[in-house]
This record gives structure tokens, sequence and C-alpha cells, in this order.
């Protein structure tokens, strides 16, 4: 079935500003997103620039926007989303470098600045491995599944307002190392996180829980830790 | 040009990577070079687990795991090696959990293990628990964990810089030469110490679990700077990969029951590995359903079977194990069966095909992870490698499932470690200006392409024809034409056409520089296939059935002489504790 592929494209060494681009691809059952941009590559205009890597969802390379929806473009079928003109843009909320690949270096930033690492002064028995029940190890499964796409940051109006915010990736993980069981960081984590750049400034918008290929629901992380930073102080 | 100097250069920042710059960057200044950024390297497409002897679940021991390590390899692994990834993984695992590693837990809250192909109790007499998880993505929570640690540890990393030249003279290795693929323009990386960890080789192969990025460049390098490749014919096909696009579906799956069946129904394994069943090794099992789609007993679509096709696929049937445990257990492959293949795995079958996965051979490495250049084993000063595009070798002629995860993180570790010590005795060496050139000239080349050949098609062409004629099963006839078919694309590769001349995030130089490198090393792969008269782990040949110890056991070593053509030699099998014997499952 032909499909056209409305694309943003922009290169700074062009001098020409943003615009999109119309590409007609015959789409076959099975074919995802990220497939018809290969084969727009390969075949119809090799300079199109997009980040890919496992194509199976789990390396989180090829987040962008497709008809206005964060996606994993190699999880998402081109025929399953039904419209005869599928507009494909770069992650909205970061600085587009070249056609679908965004600058996420702050991005990364953030997620560095939350202290994502086990914090924990009591060091472990060499040669031993500490017990955690399973429903411990439950409180935190679903956000150890994060993927660092950017999906949700990207989707989140707070975000797009205050390129301070944490956002939600960085806080889910936050969340989701303050929750280890064999984690003592919550209160260093809080400490920094209390203030409007932080969680404070999630307003509850939820975007960041449809945009989630996951499934994480990062709200939820952000409401706990909102709840410990309320009960720490009263 | 920009000249940075760093005691430790590390390539790719997967688990071995990563897991080497902790130890290196504990006494030295390291920078980890990746062609993408660190948490998307592949290792994080791992999903079953990664093995070590806990003895959580049942009476496990590392002489175990040993044997069955050099046992899955038919021999071919080194057994000097084998031991040490036995021994030292438990505490690797532990290690891996005080850092954090989320890892699903027993019901008394220790680490959950679960059983996986090939790996066995008492010498082969029962499937051992052996798998440490994290339900199925533990490749991935493994990945982040060291990431985060490099980041605790503020190690440098710069994403998305390609190496595109290795600098070795007089058997020093004096750095790199790496193209910042944002910016364009190349940059010297001069070290003391030169680590690869840049992954395997899958994409020389059209159904592959590998991602777009595992093309084998750093091999490539290296093959192009006069250094060998080892054993570099051994290519595993993992039994399961989704019907017609390869992606991976766990071995964990079957460690949870999952069945095989041909198009009547059969669980065909008995037939093959009446022990094990499914849980026999991959080598084993991916002939065992080749076998079957090769005689007429494979899946059919609808499709196929009104036009009366054959069927090329076998059913992986979960459906007689509780969803419930299933959602807990193997989340991830849920949704991969959802996605790529629109099943339910709860209730209905998921249609698999063998899909390359996992590169036995590579840089060959002696087990402190330091390069070695010749059949003596040499080292190459200044230069290492540890993980997938390493040949320790582990693996031998065949891998077992979870080994690679705990192979890539334990020999990250000692290959780091190893550098930590010789850093303090290492010196900076003289950049040679003819490097720089050489770097130049090729980046050079392929911004000035503008024949009429197309990258994609040529790389299409070779991954199509890879998977015919030299893929699970083998014979000499399809394996010179493939030799042929190679040379015929390496000289369409001279003709090929670049239309984009940006310098910034120039991704179509980039695929051209991958086909380079893949044609390259392809060739390497089927002339030790050619060579090898034998069948040996995941080397099947139709034409040399069995395994020949008194002529084959042994390591093939491939050169490219200045010339380009392949040049082969030989090295022993350091075989300790467990003399070779037939292998039954």
């Amino acid at each position: 079935m032909n499909l056209t592929f409305k694309i943003y494209r922009f290169n700074p060494e062009s001098g020409q500003p943003p615009h999109y681009q119309d590409f007609t691809v015959d789409v076959k059952k099975g074919e995802t997103v990220l497939d018809v941009l290969g084969e727009i590559k390969a075949h119809q205009d090799g300079t199109l620039v997009y980040r890919r890597s496992c194509r199976s969802g789990i390396c989180g390379s090829c987040a962008m926007q497709i008809n206005g929806l964060n996606k994993l473009a190699c999880e998402t079928q081109a025929l399953e989303l039904q419209t005869a003109t599928v507009v494909v843009d770069p992650l909205p909320g970061f600085k587009p470098i070249r056609d679908l690949a965004v600058d996420l270096e702050p991005f990364y930033e953030k997620l560095r600045s939350i202290l994502p690492y086990l914090i924990n002064p009591d060091p472990p028995e060499t040669d031993k491995e500490r017990y955690q029940s399973p429903e411990d190890f439950a409180k935190i499964e679903i956000s150890i599944s994060c993927i660092l796409c950017a999906s949700c940051t990207s989707s989140c109006p707070s975000f797009w307002a205050d390129k301070s915010y944490a956002g939600p990736a960085a806080l889910v993980k936050a969340f989701r190392y303050s929750y280890d069981t064999r984690d003592a960081g919550l209160r260093e984590r809080l400490d920094m996180l209390d203030n409007k750049h932080g969680l404070w400034r999630c307003h509850t918008i939820m975007n960041c829980n449809d945009a989630c290929p996951k499934k994480i629901f990062p709200t939820e992380g952000i409401s706990f830790l909102k709840r410990k930073v309320v009960e720490n102080k009263y | 040009m920009m000249v940075h100097n760093h005691e430790v250069v590390i390539i790719g920042a997967g688990l071995a990577g990563t897991r080497a710059a902790l130890e290196a960057a504990k006494v030295a200044d390291v920078a980890v070079l990746s062609k993408i950024f660190p948490s998307r390297s592949h290792s994080g497409a791992a999903q079953g687990g990664m093995a070590a002897a806990l003895g959580n679940l049942d009476d496990d021991n590392w002489e175990y795991h040993m044997f069955d390590t050099v046992k899955g390899s038919d021999y071919l692994g080194d057994q000097d090696a084998a031991e040490i990834l036995a021994k030292e993984a438990p505490e690797v695992i532990y290690e891996m959990e005080h850092m954090g590693a989320p890892f699903s837990r027993t019901p008394e809250g220790k680490i959950a293990q679960r059983k996986f192909g090939g790996h066995t109790l008492n010498f082969g007499e029962k499937p051992a628990l052996r798998a440490c998880y994290s339900a199925d993505y533990t490749g991935h929570i493994l990945l982040h964990t060291l990431f985060e640690q490099c980041i605790k540890q503020g190690v440098r990393f710069y994403s998305e810089y390609q190496v595109v030249h290795l600098i070795v003279k007089d058997d020093i290795c004096r750095g790199v030469v790496a193209w910042d693929i944002r910016n364009g323009g190349l940059q010297v990386f001069r070290a003391k110490a030169v680590m690869f960890a840049s992954g395997g080789y899958g994409r020389a192969y059209r159904i592959t679990t590998n991602a777009h990025a595992n093309t084998g460049d750093g091999l490539d390098l290296a093959l192009r700077a006069g250094l060998p490749l080892e054993d570099m014919e051994f290519v595993q096909f993992h039994p399961t990969g989704i019907y017609r696009n390869g992606i991976l579906m766990t071995e964990g799956a079957r460690g949870e029951g999952a069945y095989l069946l041909n198009k009547d129904g059969e669980r065909f394994m008995k037939r093959y590995a009446p022990t094990l069943m499914e849980l026999a090794p991959r080598d084993l099992t991916a002939r065992a359903i080749q076998t079957e789609i090769n005689e007429g007993r494979g899946c059919q679509t609808p499709e196929q079977k009104a036009q009366g096709i054959p069927g090329d696929f076998v059913d992986l049937d979960l459906s007689h194990v509780s969803e419930a445990k299933l959602r807990a257990v193997l989340p991830q492959i849920f949704d991969l069966a959802r996605n790529f293949a629109g099943v339910n795995v709860a209730k209905e079958p998921t249609p698999i095909q063998p899909t390359a996965h996992y590169s036995m051979g590579g840089l060959p490495v002696n087990v402190d992870g330091q390069f070695i250049r010749d059949a003596k084993n040499t080292p190459v000063r200044g230069l290492y490698a540890a993980g997938e595009c390493a040949c320790v070798s582990v693996h031998g002629a065949n891998r077992l499932g979870c080994n690679s995860t705990q192979d890539a993180t334990l020999n990250g570790r000692r290959t780091g470690r190893t550098i930590a010590r010789d850093v303090p005795h290492l010196s900076w060496e003289d950049v040679p200006a003819e490097d720089v050139k050489a770097a130049e000239k090729d980046l050079d080349w392929y911004y000035q392409a503008n024949g009429s050949e197309n990258v994609a098609d040529l790389r299409t062409r070779l991954q199509d024809t890879m998977m015919v004629n030299c893929g699970i099963y083998r014979n000499e006839k399809d394996l010179k034409t493939q030799l042929g078919i190679i040379k015929e694309l390496q000289g369409r590769g001279k003709k090929i056409g670049v239309k984009d001349k940006s310098k910034c995030f120039n991704s179509e130089v980039m695929e051209a520089m991958e086909l380079g490198h893949l044609l390259n090393f392809s060739e390497v792969i089927v002339i030790g296939a050619i060579e090898r008269q034998e069948s040996r782990g995941a080397h099947a040949r139709t034409d040399f059935p069995t395994r020949d110890d008194a002529k084959w056991l042994k390591h093939t070593l491939a050169y490219q002489e200045p010339d380009g053509r392949i040049r082969l030699d030989y090295k022993p099998v350091t075989i300790t504790r467990f003399q070779p014997k037939e292998r039954k499952y």
C-alpha cells in the first residue's frame, strides 16, 4: 500500500530553514516506520538522517514523533497507524542536529545530575549477594526497564518551558534507585530535587505516561518521591 | 587535526568496555569511544541471563560450568579460559549485585536462576539452574548498571565517535584516529593502551538478532592493520529468531518450558537431543530446526499452505505455561512477539527460524585480554580486547547461552585490570604522520565516491548470500560460490556513490564505511570455512559431517597481506581437564 511520509528535514550546512519533504513508499504488512526510513535512505534519499540500532525496542535510539506522538520507530507498524500520510518529526523539546537526530546532551545531563547509581555507605560483604525479596524487587521492576529513549521527557510541556527541569526520565531513575532496598540515597536525592526545577516542576500533565514505550508511568514514581518530601518535612 | 591524549582508549561501551573502564579508571585517564550512545550498545539486547554456578537453587559448582562450556564449544574452547570463566563467574555476579544490578529473586530473596541450553549438573546428567536473570532483559539491566557506575566514577565518554584507523607501528599500538560523527572531521586519540570492546559481526547476515551497529568494524580495523583474526568461520545461529526478521526470542523461553514444534505438532527435539530436548546447545538446536525445514516438516503460513509451498519456520510454543508466570519472567518477549509477529505468546505459538546471533571468532587475546599476533601468543604492546569482538577463546566453536554476558563482563574486568597493571610501564609513543594521512585519505574517498553502485543493495546482496552459502549448513561448492560473490561485491564496493557531502551527522558515509568492513572481513569467514574440512560446533559441513580432531583441533588465525590476500595460520587449543569426546545431549 502506498503511503506518504512527510518527514522533517533540516541540515544546518544547507542554509535552508527546516521544512517537510514528502516520500511515497509502498509499505507491506509487518513493516515498521524504521523499515520505511531505511527504504527511503536506501533508495530515495541517502542524505536522510535518523538514529537507529537494535530495531527491537531495547536500545532507545529511534525515538521520534510519529503522527504527533513520541514513539520508537522500530516498534511502530506503519500500516497500523491507519493514515495515508504519516508525519515524522524529531523529538520535540530538544535542539535538532540534523533531520530526525536531536541533541540529547541536556537529557543525559539531567540523568547524571540525580546520582543514578546505588548509594550505600555500608559496603556489602565480599563474595556474597545481598538478599532482596521478590516483593521489594517488584517495587522497582517497571522502572528498571527504562531504555533512556527520551520519549517521556520530550513529551513533557513542563520540560519544554523549563530546560532546567530534571524531567520524567531522570526522576524515574531517581525513583528506581531510591526505592531499591539496597540504596540509602533517598534523602540526598530528595534534598536535590525538592525545588522548582526538580520534583515540583511536574504538574501531573501525564503526557509522559502515554509516551513511554515501556509503559513505565513516570508520574507514579514522581508522585512517590513528592510524597516522601512532604512526609519528611511534616 | 585535534589530538587528544588519554592514557587508555576503549572502543565500545557495552558490557566489556564499561566494565574495563571501571577498572582502568581507578589508576589511569580513560576515554571510551562509541559509535552510538553507551546505553544503546547491543549488550542491552541480551535477554535470558548471565551464567554463574552460584548454586542458589541446586547443587551447582564451577567445574560443571567449565565442563559444559568446553563440551558446548565442541572442544575448540581454550580450557584455561573456560576454567577462569567458570571460577570467577560467581564473584562477577556478586559484584554486579553490589553495584546495584536489579536481579530477579527467589522467594527467600536470593538471585534467581533459570535453566539454559547446554548448562547441566554433574557433567550432563540434567539441566542446571545456572542463568542469573532479571526477567528477560538481563543484558539491559547489566548495561545500564555499568553505565551508571561509569557516571559515578566520572569516566569520560566520547559518544558518536567512529574509530576509522588503528595506529600500530613496530608492534606497538599508539592510539586510534576517530571520526566525530556529529560534527564531522577526524581526531587523533593518542594512547598508551587501546582496548577493543566493539562487539560482533552478525550484520554480515540477513536474518540476525544483531543491531544495525554490529558491523564488525573493530575486527576489520585490526585486520587492516596487519593483525590476525581468530576462528572467524564460527558464527552462531540462535535457534529462535522471529520469523522473517530474526529478532531474538530468548532461550529463556525454553528455559521456562517452551516447546519447539514442527508442522505435525511434534516436539522434534526428542529425535536430536533426547536428554536435554529443547535445552540442547544452540548449534545442535539450530541444525535440528533447519533439518526439519529442509526435510519438509517446517510449519507453513496460510499463504504457503494455499500455494503448496513447503514451510520455512517452526513454532515456539509457550501456551501451556501460565500467563501470570510468563508476564512475570518473560515480559519482553510478550511485547516482541506482539510487535513483530502479531502473536500473543500466552495463547498461540510464535513462528521462529534460526538467526545469526553471536560471533565466536574475533580478535585473538590471551586470558588477560592482551592482543596476541601469532601462533606463539606474542602480545602486541598496548593493545587489548574483550567481549564479543574478542576470541579468548572461551566459546570455541559454539557458545552456550548466558556465557556471553558473563564473558563480556568478566573478561572486561580482567582486561581492565591488565591495563591498569600495564599502564605505568607503557609510554607515550609518537603517532606516525602516515597513519593520520591514511585515515584522511580513506575518509576523503568516501566523501568523493560518486560511482553508480548502491550501498544498501550491495549490503543486502552480501547478507542474503551469506545466509544461503555460509549459514547453518555449509559445503565446499556453496562456500566457493560465496567467495566469488564477495570478490565481485568488493569490486563493486569500489564504485559506490555517496550523495551526502555534509560534515554534520553524515550517516550515508557511515553506512558506506560499515559496508567496507562487512565486505572485507566476510571474506575471512568464508575462507576459514572453506579450509576447515570438518564439522565442529556452529561450523557444519555437509561434505565433511564429522569432527576431525586429528586434523582440526586447532584455532584458525587469518591475516590480510598488504596486497589484500587472506593468509591462514593455525594455533593449538589449550586442553587441561577435559579430553575431547563425542558430544551427546
